[in-house]
């Protein structure tokens, strides 16, 4: 009996793929794709090869004074000299460690939150919130066990930047919480508080609050209470903050089935039970990659603390380029500014989008 | 909450009951905010009276006394508060305009670049936008004012284009038009010619509706537009005369300038807010669901009717409600403007007129209730468009 063999198939056409493929079908595919891809080569090579030059290859990397900076491109000796300045601004520097002992707590106490098979997490988690900043806070300011004391106006720079943003946050979110349930509560006298609070505090940009929390707090207060600077601006970014929270909260709050409502109802919950054991646990889960984007906005905010005259790391670099001894070095001053701040923002969106993504899990059917 | 349902039981004391209980949880809720109220105006009324402040609005005649570097209505050194207010108000008003405009245009370039199929266009979007939005818009107008607009050369030796645009340490200078005679008659030709057009559009839609004869409407007002006005010109000549900056002594004089923290704030703004546009645009467009873009091929429309019949007016309904909060954000942000001292209405009248006066509460009242006005008249029209445009479900 004869067999039929099959020939061998024939080799796809050396053109749709390897990298000739790839290449035809992302940017070759038609006449205007094959234009613009020309149109974005060009673009490319008039924008990286002249900014590599000034920011690598003919950058000055090494020495002390402005002298050094010989060649055309950027002189990185400002930001190396002024380093310790732009993180800590003007804390003293044989207290630095204090800072950065605070940090390391920070991030020895935090890492076990984000071991997923950590036991107890959220008892864990509320430990930490209470003890953290106390503990912080008699680090950084000092004034007890023996420490110095380090008022808040030698406070500065990115160390700065970063208390005024997890103050903030920390500040924001249980008021922020408060004021979302109070927004869908069902007596109307507290829902009409909650909602003009919120729809105030959102109505108006952070300048003017932080302006207002600067020049009018002092006349809203009885004789003799006063606050320092840094406390005025911390006051003025957590309402403005817990504002922008409450509505992410309540999106989440809304995004919970009527279903779990009574469901508690009819286990006899009361309201305080009710929201805490079962809806506020849901509702946070679904919304904490909308807290970590407020987060990143608040990031982002405490720059305009420069504004009252706060330094943090925008207004430390700020500083330092109008020192007469570094005159025209504001490029690389922002640059490196825009470096850090970008590398903290960037880290955190891409944090929120992996949440996303593990969120995500049992709310799809 | 007991129900008659058992008689003899008794009923739960008058605490348990869920509605005296919202009752009483209001008055207190009430109570205590008028009562924070009264001692914060108890407080500051002491304070005012401790430092000499009279409070009420009569500063707003008095004279200001300082000058301003961009005034778009006239304003003199002896006029008063009052002016300096509406000087501001203008001058962010117009950094706002500019910067929606130019946010707009760039973001929805980049939106649709990000999903462009080409690769190396639509990564470079996205290296715009995971740049751009994740450095503080006040740091980016720093970037653009110290770094490189004040770095700029000076008059003498401006960048210049085409020999009409020069552009210094001082500034933008540009081409001013004014209107010579023949501006009037260009301009009755060119409101009769839109009125007409618009007449027509309605006809030709009407026939449409009736006969489905399509009739080539966009053709024939750009026809129309370019025939009549271009008619004057021919008759009467150039409606408008063009002034060209020049340089005289250290500074240019004519023309129109926009000073440089002007141009760093509407530059900054702009590079900024185009970049969340662009992403409330992709997704907008990705949210149109895929069988529609199907559907509509099946019937046989050209792409590009597919794009504007189908898809766009779809996604605009998921783009338009974001897009709108971004041009509040880009109006508050303008208030950025305090930190390089453009004179916006925060920098001019909460910060130059509240140091001179001292009257922080009236000052700050006024500027937070613009802004507020803003927000509530912007929020106002978004409720309004939503409910136009909500999905009628079957």
């Amino acid at each position: 009996m004869q067999t039929h063999t099959f020939k061998p198939d024939l080799p796809p056409p050396r053109l749709s793929v390897g990298a000739l493929g790839w290449l035809r079908s992302n940017l070759f595919s038609s006449v205007p794709n094959t234009l613009l891809t020309i149109v974005a080569v060009y673009l490319i090579w008039l924008m990286i090869p002249p900014l590599l030059d000034w920011a690598f290859f003919s950058a000055d990397w090494v020495g002390t004074t402005r002298a050094d900076c010989t060649s055309d491109g950027a002189c990185w000796v400002f930001i190396q000299q002024r380093f310790g300045q732009f993180m800590y601004g003007f804390y003293p520097t044989e207290l630095r460690w204090r800072v950065d002992l605070t940090l390391w707590a920070a991030i020895i106490g935090a890492a076990p939150l984000f071991v997923p098979q950590m036991p107890r997490k959220a008892m864990y988690g509320l430990g930490f919130l209470v003890v953290y900043p106390i503990l912080a806070y008699v680090l950084l300011h000092g004034g007890h066990f023996g420490l110095e004391t380090v008022p808040t106006s030698r406070w500065g720079g990115l160390m700065l930047t970063l208390v005024i943003a997890s103050v903030g946050i920390a500040g924001a979110l249980p008021l922020g919480i408060l004021l979302a349930l109070g927004r869908r509560s069902e007596m109307p006298a507290i829902r009409v508080i909650c909602v003009t609070f919120i729809e105030f505090w959102r109505g108006v940009p952070l300048i003017t609050v932080l302006f207002m929390s600067s020049v009018m707090l002092p006349l809203f207060l009885p004789e003799g209470m006063s606050f320092d600077k840094l406390m005025r601006a911390l006051i003025g970014v957590i309402l403005f903050q817990s504002a922008y929270i409450a509505e992410v909260v309540r999106g989440g709050l809304q995004a919970i089935p009527k279903g779990q409502y009574e469901a508690a109802a009819a286990m006899g919950l009361g309201y305080w039970r009710m929201m805490g054991l079962v809806i506020l646990p849901q509702a946070l889960k679904m919304v904490i990659p909308g807290i970590v984007n407020t987060f990143i906005a608040l990031f982002k905010d405490t720059s305009l603390v420069i504004i009252i005259g706060l330094f943090d790391l925008l207004n430390s670099i700020k500083q330092a380029t109008t020192d007469p001894a570094w005159l025209g070095m504001s490029t690389e001053g922002y640059v490196f500014a825009a470096l850090v701040y970008w590398i903290f923002c960037f880290g955190m969106s891409r944090y929120s989008m992996h949440l996303e993504r593990k969120l995500d899990t049992g709310h799809k059917r | 909450m007991q129900t008659s349902a058992n008689a003899s039981h008794p009923k739960g004391s008058v605490w348990t009951d869920p509605k005296v209980r919202a009752w009483i949880f209001q008055i207190l809720a009430v109570i205590a905010v008028v009562a924070l109220g009264w001692f914060l105006f108890d407080n500051t009324q002491t304070n005012l009276d401790k430092r000499g402040i009279t409070s009420g609005f009569s500063f707003l005649n008095n004279s200001a006394g300082f000058g301003i570097a961009q005034h778009l209505i006239e304003y003199t050194e002896s006029d008063s508060y009052g002016r300096v207010f509406v000087i501001g108000l203008l001058n962010t008003l117009l950094v706002s305009g500019i910067g929606i405009v130019g946010a707009t245009l760039l973001g929805f370039i980049l939106g649709i670049a990000r999903l462009s199929p080409n690769w190396l266009v639509n990564k470079l979007a996205t290296i715009y936008i995971e740049t751009f939005r994740n450095i503080p818009p006040l740091l980016q107008i720093f970037f653009w004012y110290f770094a490189v607009m004040l770095a700029m050369p000076s008059p003498k030796q401006s960048l210049e284009f085409g020999s009409m645009f020069f552009i210094n340490n001082r500034g933008l200078y540009l081409p001013s038009p004014s209107a010579t005679d023949a501006f009037t008659p260009f301009l009755i030709a060119l409101v009769l010619t839109i009125v007409a057009i618009v007449f027509m559009v309605r006809w030709g839609r009407a026939r449409f509706e009736k006969t489905g004869q399509p009739f080539p409407l966009l053709l024939t007002s750009l026809a129309m537009l370019l025939v009549i006005p271009g008619l004057t010109i021919v008759l009467w000549g150039n409606p408008l005369s063009w002034q060209i900056p020049e340089l005289k002594g250290f500074n240019f004089r004519g023309g129109w300038v926009m000073i440089p923290e002007l141009i760093a704030l509407t530059l900054a703004l702009t590079i900024y807010t185009a970049a969340f546009i662009a992403e409330i645009v992709r997704s907008g467009i990705q949210a149109v669901n895929h069988g529609q873009t199907e559907a509509a091929r099946s019937l046989g429309l050209p792409a590009g009717k597919i794009l504007r019949l189908v898809v766009i007016p779809q996604s605009l309904r998921v783009i338009i409600p974001p897009l709108t909060s971004q041009y509040l954000n880009l109006a508050k942000n303008s208030s950025l403007a305090a930190g390089i001292g453009y004179p916006d209405m925060v920098s001019l009248f909460a910060g130059t007129v509240l140091n001179q006066t001292g009257q922080a509460i009236e000052v700050i009242a006024i500027t937070m209730s613009v802004y507020l006005a803003i927000s509530i008249s912007i929020s106002l029209f978004m409720n309004w468009y939503n409910k136009r445009i909500a999905l009628i479900e079957r």
